[in-house]
């Protein structure tokens, strides 16, 4: 197979809006190609694919040579990506009838060839394919495909493929490389299991469902044990002989931006589960701040002085190479704290169980919990084993009430896939300045929240409220109050009125309410979060 | 020595005169006497008192605009035919664009001027090829003023299109076409291609379709999209303005796979950014190549450039010899759904 049919992969994911449809164009992909360029796709899809010698600055060149500086330089501007540019430009009257290069045979050639070679073989496929192959051909030179599905949705579409479940493809996954003929043997029943030689490897993370009233109802008090829900992001910790990795809950390999946690884990050897938080002098941070440590891959120094990161800990999954995750939760919880008695590892402490007897008083506790760091409680079956996934009864997740405001809406966007033809996203705002003379500043922006039916009347008022439109944006009329649900609200310097407002959602469209009423600026100050709640474990953060 | 066409043909806020002749060329405000290239409009505005355009693209104002506003005075020249206005001698060739597209070409005094309205050199079923004629200038569109527009065949795309029909047989696949020439190339490419199922049209295109059917053009079994029953548009073909694609009427259809015809296309982003599933790059005008290759064709030594990307196009024409300027002319559509 060529290039061109990982071509037309790329440009099926990038225009196939839905996870259903990218999964279906994977599998698609490993039950027609044949080896091994059905895992040279893979791996360039999990960024497995690393090249030394051939880098961006070789495609430069070679454009460079081919091409006016002028027109260049006003197809980029008008272009945007450069990989693409050079696919769109590049002199087609040299093109040669010669066959394409497999996809396979462009990889081995990026890995071995000379870097003297690496030019002259570069240009000479890139003269045998059309436009979009060219584009996949450059974007797999220069890295960052950026083509809208991960590596974790293309071990997703491997698993609905072969029927094997993803926990045991995430297993091996690093006990093999592109590509990944054992792998694929082993999927389609024709070889072994591959060992991944205590590599270290992401296990999918057992999940909480929502706790509704009904579920409240029937909840056994006595069978459930509750910690709080702190608003970090979880994380997985794997620390071995084979390596130590930091792992976001979706199994993306996070330890680069967070050495300051590789190096607490120095001697550990398990895997555990808990949340990433920044945590100063024992207060954790809102979220925001540790927002800002996720946008930097390798954070400088100022960086990890001033938002130092810490673990607080939920679980353990595996102490040194003996597998707890099929023992119950109590035994799961005494095995972590006698763990953490004795390595006492820097920057982690423990998440505390909260005490309680009936499910009233839980309540009482979880309405006192104002800290912007509690996003509210969990609730976990006593007898829980570790399940991947979201299993409905054993892990409840119980988020506090949320925060709400009266906000005007002021800006209408319209949403993609299956919305594209409703105004589905709004931007809010409330009044800002002294009575008479205020003005609306933006807080906000809530695409979800609201019933299928309120979506096609906000769609209709909009449409008749227009007063600009600015491309896919419409601004309204200043007249529509909606009462918004958020989860904290944060200083923030995105929006105009120097706050942001924590995932907020469309409670209810307030038809009643003149716009003159909704809330001021004073209201979301008044709602910021100040003080967080101290740690309650005694935690080394050296 | 003839007189160069720069004393005789001037931009003005109108749009381009033509001062002995007392004409203008494609005006963007009511003048006494216009000359028309296509019914597109950005060119073909209304309430002109005189109009001056080959039968086709009359009969394509008239349809658009009405009776009353597509000039008070029409008068049909038909290709190949010419007209001696004050001295000025006016034939219209075609210009490949649309049905009835013309290129006007202007004799004063020994200089030649053409001007070619919008253009393309690729075989359409539904207009008569461009025919190039030498001048002394040539005035040119410059749309896909880029080297990075290389529209590819169209046949390349029909097949990609078909090819989606296949593989999602539930879907409906709607695409955005401009009402006047591309929804009907599009049509008579798809029959070209032996796709003979009823085509299904957005309610904008029913009276372009009958007119281009009465002028000869086959397009085989239409039916109305917007009344169409759900149940029908199942992995149906539906083809709609391209404002009109995603909008509410599309709701009915049944897991719509958005498609978009347009030399735009080319560009990832752009077709990305308007949720198009399917681009598919056909372009009614002249890609880079064709640009260049128009402009050595016609021999002018001075190229003028109505609207488009002409920075690229004046710097490629100077490193060929020939002399290039941009005309600024105001009121050409610049949005990327444009004509």
């Amino acid at each position: 197979m060529s290039v061109a049919a990982f071509a037309e992969l790329l440009e099926g994911l990038l225009y196939t809006p839905s996870r259903l449809g990218k999964l279906r164009l994977l599998r698609e992909w490993f039950a027609t190609q044949p080896d091994p360029d059905r895992g040279m796709g893979l791996a360039a899809l999990a960024g497995d694919l690393v090249f030394r010698t051939a880098k961006p600055s070789v495609i430069r060149d070679l454009v460079a040579a081919r091409t006016d500086p002028v027109l260049l330089a006003l197809s980029h501007d008008y272009v945007g990506d450069f990989a693409e540019t050079v696919a769109l430009i590049w002199p087609e009257d040299a093109r040669r009838n010669a066959e394409p290069p497999a996809l396979s045979e462009v990889v081995e050639g990026l890995e071995v060839a000379p870097r003297a070679e690496i030019p002259a073989m570069i240009a000479a496929w890139l003269d045998t394919l059309d436009a979009s192959a060219r584009f996949a051909l450059i974007k797999l030179v220069t890295g960052g495909l950026r083509v809208g599905a991960s590596g974790r949705l293309a071990k997703t579409a491997l698993a609905e493929w072969s029927g094997q479940d993803i926990a045991e493809i995430e297993e091996v996954w690093h006990g093999v490389a592109p590509p990944y003929l054992p792998l694929f043997r082993w999927l389609e029943g024709q070889g072994p299991r591959p060992d991944p030689n205590g590599a270290p490897v992401f296990r999918p993370l057992m999940l909480a469902n929502p706790l509704e009233a009904l579920d409240l109802a029937a909840l056994d008090a006595a069978a459930h044990r509750a910690e709080w829900k702190w608003d970090g992001i979880r994380v997985q910790l794997t620390a071995g002989p084979g390596g130590h990795r930091i792992w976001s809950r979706g199994g993306e390999d996070i330890s680069g931006a967070f050495p300051e946690i590789l190096d607490a884990m120095a001697g550990l050897h398990g895997v555990l589960d808990g949340e990433l938080l920044v945590i100063r002098e024992g207060i954790v941070a809102p979220f925001s701040d540790l927002q800002q440590r996720l946008n930097r891959k390798a954070p400088g120094p100022k960086m990890l002085r001033e938002h130092p990161a810490a673990i607080r800990l939920y679980d353990i999954l595996f102490d040194r190479d003996q597998d707890l995750r099929p023992l119950p939760f109590d035994s799961r919880r005494a095995h972590l704290e006698a763990w953490f008695e004795r390595e006492r590892p820097p920057r982690m402490d423990v998440s505390p169980l909260i005490p309680f007897a009936t499910i009233e008083e839980l309540s009482a506790i979880r309405d006192g919990a104002r800290a912007a760091s509690i996003e509210g409680l969990m609730l976990k079956r006593a007898d829980s084993p570790y399940q991947p996934g979201r299993t409905k009864g054993l892990w409840w997740k119980w988020k506090r009430n949320p925060l709400t405001l009266d906000v005007v809406m002021m800006y209408a966007q319209r949403g993609h896939g299956k919305r594209s033809s409703f105004y589905s996203d709004y931007t809010f705002g409330v009044w800002r300045g002294p009575p008479g003379s205020d003005e609306l500043v933006p807080v906000g922006k809530a695409y979800s929240g609201y019933t299928d039916e309120e979506l096609a009347w906000l769609d209709r008022w909009i449409r008749n409220h227009t007063t600009a439109r600015f491309g896919p944006v419409r601004e309204v009329e200043k007249q529509l109050v909606l009462e918004v649900a958020f989860d904290a609200a944060q200083r923030s310097t995105r929006h105009k009125s120097g706050f942001a407002l924590r995932f907020p959602r469309i409670l209810r469209i307030r038809k009643d309410k003149p716009a003159a009423e909704a809330d001021r600026i004073e209201a979301v100050e008044a709602l910021v979060a100040t003080n967080a709640v101290p740690t309650e474990a005694g935690a080394d953060l050296g | 020595m003839p007189p160069h066409p720069e004393t005789w043909l001037r931009v003005t806020e109108a749009g381009l005169y033509c001062a002995p002749g007392d004409f203008f060329v494609d005006p963007v405000r009511p003048v006494e006497r216009a000359v028309i290239t296509h019914g597109h409009s950005d060119h073909a505005r209304p309430d002109h008192e005189g109009v001056l355009a080959t039968p086709e693209t009359l009969a394509v104002m008239r349809a658009r605009m009405g009776e009353e506003r597509a000039g008070r005075r029409p008068q049909a020249l038909a290709y190949g035919e010419s007209l001696t206005i004050n001295g000025v001698k006016l034939r219209l060739v075609p210009a490949g664009h649309v049905l009835g597209s013309a290129q006007v070409v202007m004799d004063y005094d020994g200089s030649r001027c053409v001007v070619s309205g919008d253009y393309k050199r690729r075989a359409d079923p539904t207009c008569a090829p461009f025919e190039p004629v030498p001048c002394d200038v040539f005035v040119t569109e410059a749309t896909f003023g880029l080297p990075v527009f290389t529209h590819p065949p169209v046949a390349q795309e029909m097949a990609r299109l078909l090819h989606s029909l296949a593989l999602f047989p539930e879907r409906t696949h709607v695409i955005g076409a401009y009402a006047l020439g591309k929804a009907q190339r599009l049509i008579a490419e798809l029959r070209a291609a032996g796709y003979d199922k009823p085509v299904y049209i957005h309610g904008a295109l029913a009276q372009l379709c009958a007119l281009f059917e009465a002028h000869g053009v086959r397009l085989g079994e239409l039916r109305p999209a917007t009344v169409a029953d759900k149940a029908s548009l199942v992995g149906a073909v539906v083809i709609a303005p391209p404002s009109a694609i995603a909008d509410r009427w599309a709701r009915r259809l049944n897991e719509p796979v958005p498609c978009m015809a347009s030399g735009w296309m080319r560009v990832r982003q752009r077709a990305k950014q308007k949720g198009v599933e399917l681009p598919l790059v056909i372009s009614d005008h002249a890609d880079w190549p064709e640009l260049l290759a128009t402009c050595a064709e016609v021999e002018a030594p001075e190229i003028w450039i109505t609207h488009g990307r002409e920075e690229a196009l004046i710097h490629a024409l100077g490193t060929r010899g020939q002399r290039g300027r941009a005309l600024h002319l105001i009121g050409r559509d610049e949005d990327e759904e444009g004509e």
